[in-house]
């Protein structure tokens, strides 16, 4: 427990006294949103996942895909 | 042009601008990280102040271009489940587990040890303060090598047996996919990294010299910088000869089109430089250059380290006609392997009927025809052995770009080391401080040049002699990648936009405090 607790007080501490970092955190976190929520979600399903239930499906499906 | 031809197009320019993009900040992050840990181990070890001012500058700007980059690579993986998704199931686990291995390795070393990079200064041991940022540095290597891997592998796949059934390859041994390929990629791009940063590192203090700020700090940083670009450049051309040994044996049609060769001879030149010529075909008697300085011999001594060995062009490849010590040897024609890709694929088939049909006695009788010419599965979805030859001239003028961009920067570091150490000459040069400066940029063309040398020296394959972009692709309508690609392109640009923007203020903010604590 005092481990964890020293832990976070380090992490903690170290947001808080960082400069420069607070704007780069704010970059990451808009990038992670943007890439995650807005292009994975909207723009990047995995296709033979959304649309197949079972690997023997996906396989077949490629199999026809891939000798049509 | 329609659809197919589209949806290809524009998936392969999207990851190609994903991948540019991505590769503007992965080799500063492999090569700023080691000099870092190399700068603060010297701090150790002589207690200097100069070393920890040195230490903390060049990891603030190592931390702006780590966190501006990092993530910028999972959107290769968003593509390869949308656009390349028989490309992605059709790979199987020999690309899957190196990537996951890649994701978790990075994820658990970067999280800690960047952490305590950063916060741990006064709040760990200085011991395990150097220890988290070799860790850093390593970590960053460690995951390039399971990219390098999965990419190696695509140019050259081994370690794997194709199984129609699940319609995967599956990993048949781990350690074949650490073949002379992936090794050597995996060193020429991390040194290259190190090249990178020692440029990036010079023009940096160069600027310092020029505004007369820190000129103690800045000559510091630019003889490190230097000697380790140096060192880092050297390693990069051994590891480049080194690819090109493996390119030859194993893509000898990528290393035709970097030489726009298409009918070789023993003891073949290297073209210096050459003005191509563009109704050159592979069936055609056309010359292949309008203008041509050769080095002799030069080719067959990179390619076969033999200066006597024939080096096989575009004609030779597809005609099938290789010269072994002095006697023709007839190899497989593109043709013969077009017509063995087509029997392949109609195995295949015939498997998937059988399969159907319950059949397993059939099953097996394809599987054994499918096994047969599977070496040459991808050369049966194209109609024309044209299909099968890279852009020429994209690969030929990239590799060139590489190459004399690697010479000017050897010159470049033996030039900058022989002022640094004339301390008053460096300081008064204001030129070589301008060109330190502009050279910075050339760097990126030049390693995102070498980067396009081996992707697109690689086409038509998706993996190679296997699976063309063609068959690769997923059954998407073009629309939808025309405006993920804008989307990328104006996200990318927003973000490397910032990243320079920051970058350069806190270069500019640091450059005025004192930093070098002898002259306080």
């Amino acid at each position: 427990m005092e481990t964890i607790k020293k832990i976070w007080i380090f992490y903690r501490d170290g947001f808080r006294e960082m400069t420069v970092g607070k704007t780069l955190w704010m970059i990451i976190l808009l990038k992670l949103f943007i890439f995650f929520v807005v292009i994975k979600l909207l723009f990047f399903p995995n296709l033979l996942s959304r649309d197949y239930d079972t690997d023997a499906d996906r396989a077949n499906h490629v199999r026809k895909e891939l000798t049509k | 042009m329609n659809d197919l031809t589209t949806v290809v197009d524009w998936s392969r320019w999207q990851f190609a601008l994903t991948a540019i993009y991505h590769w503007l900040f992965v080799p500063l992050t492999l090569g700023l990280s080691v000099l870092v840990a190399i700068m603060e181990s010297l701090y150790l070890k002589t207690k200097s102040e100069k070393w920890l001012q040195a230490t903390k500058f060049w990891m603030r700007l190592f931390g702006i271009n780590f966190a501006i980059g990092v993530a910028t690579g999972i959107i290769l993986e968003f593509e390869f489940g949308t656009n390349w998704s028989n490309y992605s199931w059709f790979v199987g686990d020999i690309f899957g587990a190196p990537l996951a291995i890649e994701g978790i390795l990075a994820f658990f070393m970067e999280s800690t040890f960047v952490a305590v990079m950063f916060f741990g200064w006064n709040k760990v041991s200085p011991r395990f303060h150097l220890a988290s940022t070799w860790l850093t540095a390593i970590g960053a290597s460690i995951s390039a090598l399971w990219i390098l891997v999965a990419n190696a592998w695509m140019q050259y796949p081994v370690g794997m047996e194709f199984d129609p059934a699940q319609m995967r390859n599956v990993m048949d041994n781990f350690w074949d996919l650490f073949s002379g390929i992936a090794v050597n990629k995996f060193f020429h791009a991390v040194f290259s990294g190190w090249a990178l940063a020692g440029v990036f590192v010079i023009g940096v203090s160069c600027w310092f010299l020029w505004k007369k700020r820190n000129q103690e700090f800045a000559l510091l940083s630019i003889k490190s910088g230097a000697w380790f670009g140096l060192a880092g450049l050297l390693l990069t051309m051994y590891t480049g000869d080194g690819s090109a040994v493996e390119v030859t044996k194993h893509q000898p049609m990528k290393l035709a089109a970097m030489e726009g060769l298409y009918h070789g001879t023993e003891g073949q030149g290297f073209t210096a430089f050459a003005i191509l010529n563009p109704e050159k075909d592979w069936n055609n008697d056309e010359d292949e250059y309008i203008f041509e300085i050769a080095i002799p011999k030069m080719l067959s001594i990179l390619g076969r380290h033999d200066a006597n060995a024939f080096i096989p062009g575009v004609t030779d490849i597809i005609e099938g006609r290789d010269i072994i010590n002095g006697d023709t040897v007839n190899t497989v024609s593109y043709a013969e392997r077009i017509e063995r890709g087509k029997l392949a694929q109609a195995a295949l088939r015939n498997y998937d009927i059988a399969m159907e049909n319950g059949d397993s006695a059939a099953m097996n009788v394809a599987k054994a025809d499918l096994q047969k010419n599977f070496q040459y599965f991808g050369y049966g979805y194209f109609d024309d052995v044209k299909e099968a030859i890279p852009p020429i001239g994209v690969t030929f003028w990239t590799f060139r770009i590489m190459c004399y961009l690697g010479g000017y920067f050897l010159l470049f570091f033996v030039v900058i080391l022989f002022l640094v150490y004339r301390t008053r000459l460096m300081e008064r040069a204001t030129w070589i401080q301008w060109i330190a400066m502009a050279s910075v940029p050339l760097m990126w063309v030049c390693s995102e040049a070498g980067w396009a040398v081996a992707e697109v020296g690689r086409q038509p394959w998706t993996v190679q002699d296997l699976l063309p972009t063609k068959a690769a692709i997923s059954e998407i309508p073009a629309s939808s990648v025309i405006i993920t690609f804008w989307l990328f392109a104006l996200v990318f640009t927003v973000l490397l936009v910032a990243e320079v923007s920051i970058m350069c203020r806190q270069i500019s903010k640091e450059s005025k405090k004192n930093l070098s604590p002898n002259k306080a």
